[in-house]
């Protein structure tokens, strides 16, 4: 199979003294990041996306996306040892993790947690080398309608399987292709929206918007609930390490079950919040121990941090293959993409199999080595959380201000940061989502161009999303997605059922 | 939260209903001003095919329809729901001084630059957010924005803000 010959390829190219350095420079920083409240993946790459602009593509992206997988890691010691979760998708772990902690657990709790990671995030990987060639093959027939059918689906889905008020997801998806819009029309090259100020010109770039959004919003949040963090002390040894993985493979059918609610998340934009939170639940549905969940049960860590990390990994299956980020960080990592000057999508497999399969390989490293990393150095991880708030919360604020200035070298989106962060408050006090803000203004310019262009090709009808059996699926699905919240009132009005508790519980990503 | 504190530092200042109210007529005239500009630009089909305002324009219009759907929920919302506390008065003052000094900071970077500005910046906030003494905040502040100096300037050669009165023109940078 030539495939896996790409993959061994892959391996000889991130397995480089440099690549390897950055991987594991990539890890630690992700780690910080994701332990840090205020600074997540998402902003995080956005900040450190300008120093990758000289590096070579490959390597910039190995080291990105170990900032990613460390995050993933991070979340969980801060959400275990000191009850906050460092990153949303961490919430779930706080349940069982905390009092596994309080009760003098927190070793076996994160080595649990850890583990699960590993292991959600490594069948993510190895689905990712096997369908990917395949799906990347199969889009290249893909043409303007597809692809905006595609899109469509994307956008759709955050309103069929968002939880919340559907009116909320589409204006704030919606006041993301707008803001995408402003600036240079691509297919006319035009200027529009710019409402007569020269610092519009350039539009509004998703990273600016991603910094202030995630990073100055959570550093209001977090000020909000006055921090203090106070935590319990970490301790791993190998001896806690061999003995909790004596004791996990009991659970392999919540292993494979928070799997499969990982990646199938993961690929539709659901996103590894809502994965967690899903996954967790049906843990305690389906378990023995179902209520005693919530007094720190391994089985209900197990779920939401396996489930968290297939998510996160396999929203890189849609970005790589067809240029659709399954999440706000892998829409940083394609907004990475473009800036290299890489066209992400069926063609990369073909123009650029070293970037590809160095890529996909150094996910299989970069977790091994991310895993290693977490077990090894947890107490000085963890000791980041001790430093106050009053010195972290100025730092951030300056980290992101300078992350936003390398963007554009550009004065005004440091304003536009600001901006932004004010909005990223409101929005997530007021439970609006921000991830599908933020992929609309990373694919609005696309989307826009392959609508315009299919409704050129088909002279101004919509019925060319019909036009065969491949289109006509996906935007049948599509509307499918859109009208669910009204489909599913319909349903539960025929038949009522309890309606499921965690679900008012889930934050918006 | 005890539910009978109605003053001080619990005193709610904004309720749920009010900032949902306010929130949607952000976002509905934020969506009108766009629908007004791209209507403007054109939102039919051209000789090229759809115009430029073509996209924004039932952006815009989806925008404005959403907003206005939020804000008849909002308006409606009755019962401990919507008097729910959006911000208490405490809550509020720690917000503030995070977005106040931010927004200074902002202004010092356009003015001095970036490297003076966070100095000034992380040593201000330490100092009286923190309560801090002098020397560990002016220590802590310095030692860190030296370091990012390092880091940009020198390693990654990333040139930062320098300001409009550049005051770190002497380290040649």
């Amino acid at each position: 199979m030539t495939d896996l010959g790409y993959l061994f390829h892959g391996f000889a190219v991130a397995l480089t003294p440099f690549n390897l350095g950055l991987m594991l420079l990539g890890i630690i920083l992700g780690v910080i990041i994701g332990v840090l409240p205020g600074l997540g993946a998402a902003n995080g790459i956005a900040i450190l996306l300008p120093l990758t602009f000289t590096m070579p593509p490959t390597s910039a992206i190995i080291m990105l996306s170990c900032i990613y997988w460390g995050a993933l890691f991070g979340g969980a010691i801060a959400s275990i040892l000191f009850n906050i979760p460092g990153e949303p998708w961490s919430v779930a772990t706080t349940f069982e993790g905390y009092p596994l902690a309080q009760q003098g657990r927190a070793g076996e709790a994160l080595t649990t947690s850890f583990t699960s990671s590993f292991v959600g995030a490594f069948v993510a990987v190895v689905m990712i080398t096997f369908l990917a060639p395949l799906i990347a093959r199969f889009a290249l027939q893909f043409g303007p309608p597809e692809y905006f059918s595609v899109y469509l689906l994307t956008f759709c889905s955050f309103v069929g399987m968002g939880k919340g008020s559907p009116a909320k997801i589409l204006a704030s998806m919606m006041i993301g292709f707008a803001l995408s819009a402003v600036g240079i029309d691509i297919v006319t090259g035009g200027l529009r929206l710019t409402f007569g100020f020269t610092s519009l010109l350039k539009g509004f770039d998703f990273l600016i918007a991603v910094i202030g959004l995630f990073g100055i919003g959570e550093i209001l949040l977090s000020m909000e609930e006055g921090l203090s963090f106070k935590g319990s002390t970490a301790r791993i040894n190998p001896k806690i390490v061999f003995e909790t993985w004596r004791k996990l493979p009991r659970y392999w059918l919540t292993f494979i079950r928070s799997t499969i609610i990982g990646c199938w998340m993961g690929i539709t934009p659901g996103g590894a919040t809502p994965a967690s939170f899903m996954s967790y639940g049906a843990a305690k549905k389906f378990s023995k121990d179902g209520d005693k969940f919530g007094t720190g049960v391994v089985e209900g860590l197990v779920a939401p941090e396996t489930a968290a990390h297939a998510a996160g990994t396999s929203a890189l299956l849609p970005m790589i293959t067809l240029g659709i980020p399954g999440s706000p960080t892998a829409a940083v990592l394609l907004g990475g993409l473009l800036i290299w000057g890489l066209q992400p999508g069926p063609l990369l497999f073909q123009e650029k199999p070293d970037f590809v399969w160095g890529l996909i390989a150094s996910m299989y490293l970069g977790n091994v080595a991310g895993l290693i990393v977490v077990l090894s150095l947890v107490p000085l991880f963890a000791s980041i959380l001790l430093i106050p708030f009053s010195i972290i919360a100025p730092v951030i604020v300056v980290i992101c201000a300078i992350g936003a200035f390398t963007v554009n070298n550009s004065m005004h989106d440091i304003w536009f940061m600001i901006g932004f962060g004010v909005v990223g408050y409101a929005f997530k006090k007021l439970s609006y989502p921000l991830a599908p803000m933020v992929l609309a203004l990373v694919l609005g310019n696309n989307a826009e161009d392959s609508f315009r262009q299919a409704m050129l090709m088909s002279g101004g009808s919509l019925s060319i999303l019909w036009s065969n059996w491949l289109v006509g699926s996906i935007s049948t699905l599509s509307v499918v997605m859109l009208f669910w919240p009204l489909i599913s009132q319909g349903i539960r009005m025929l038949i009522p059922s309890k309606r499921d508790k965690l679900a008012s519980e889930q934050p918006v990503d | 939260m005890d539910e009978d504190v109605k003053d001080g530092e619990h005193r709610s200042l904004i309720s749920v209903r009010a900032a949902e109210i306010v929130v949607a007529i952000v976002v509905l005239l934020f969506g009108s001003t766009f629908m007004v500009s791209s209507y403007k630009l054109g939102f039919r089909w051209g000789i090229e095919g759809p115009q430029s305002g073509f996209f924004p324009f039932y952006v815009s219009l989806i925008i404005v329809v959403s907003s206005l759907f939020i804000l008849v929920g909002a308006m409606r919302m009755r019962g401990p729901k919507g008097r729910a506390s959006f911000v208490e008065r405490g809550q509020m003052v720690q917000v503030l001084k995070v977005l106040i000094p931010a927004a200074i900071y902002v202004l010092g970077i356009q003015l001095i630059g970036i490297y003076v500005s966070s100095i000034i910046y992380i040593v201000g906030f330490m100092r009286w957010v923190g309560r801090y003494p002098w020397w560990k905040s002016a220590l802590i502040g310095v030692a860190i924005v030296v370091t990012f100096f390092f880091m940009f300037e020198v390693w990654f050669q990333v040139p930062l803000y320098k300001g409009r009165w550049d005051l770190t023109s002497w380290t040649g940078y």
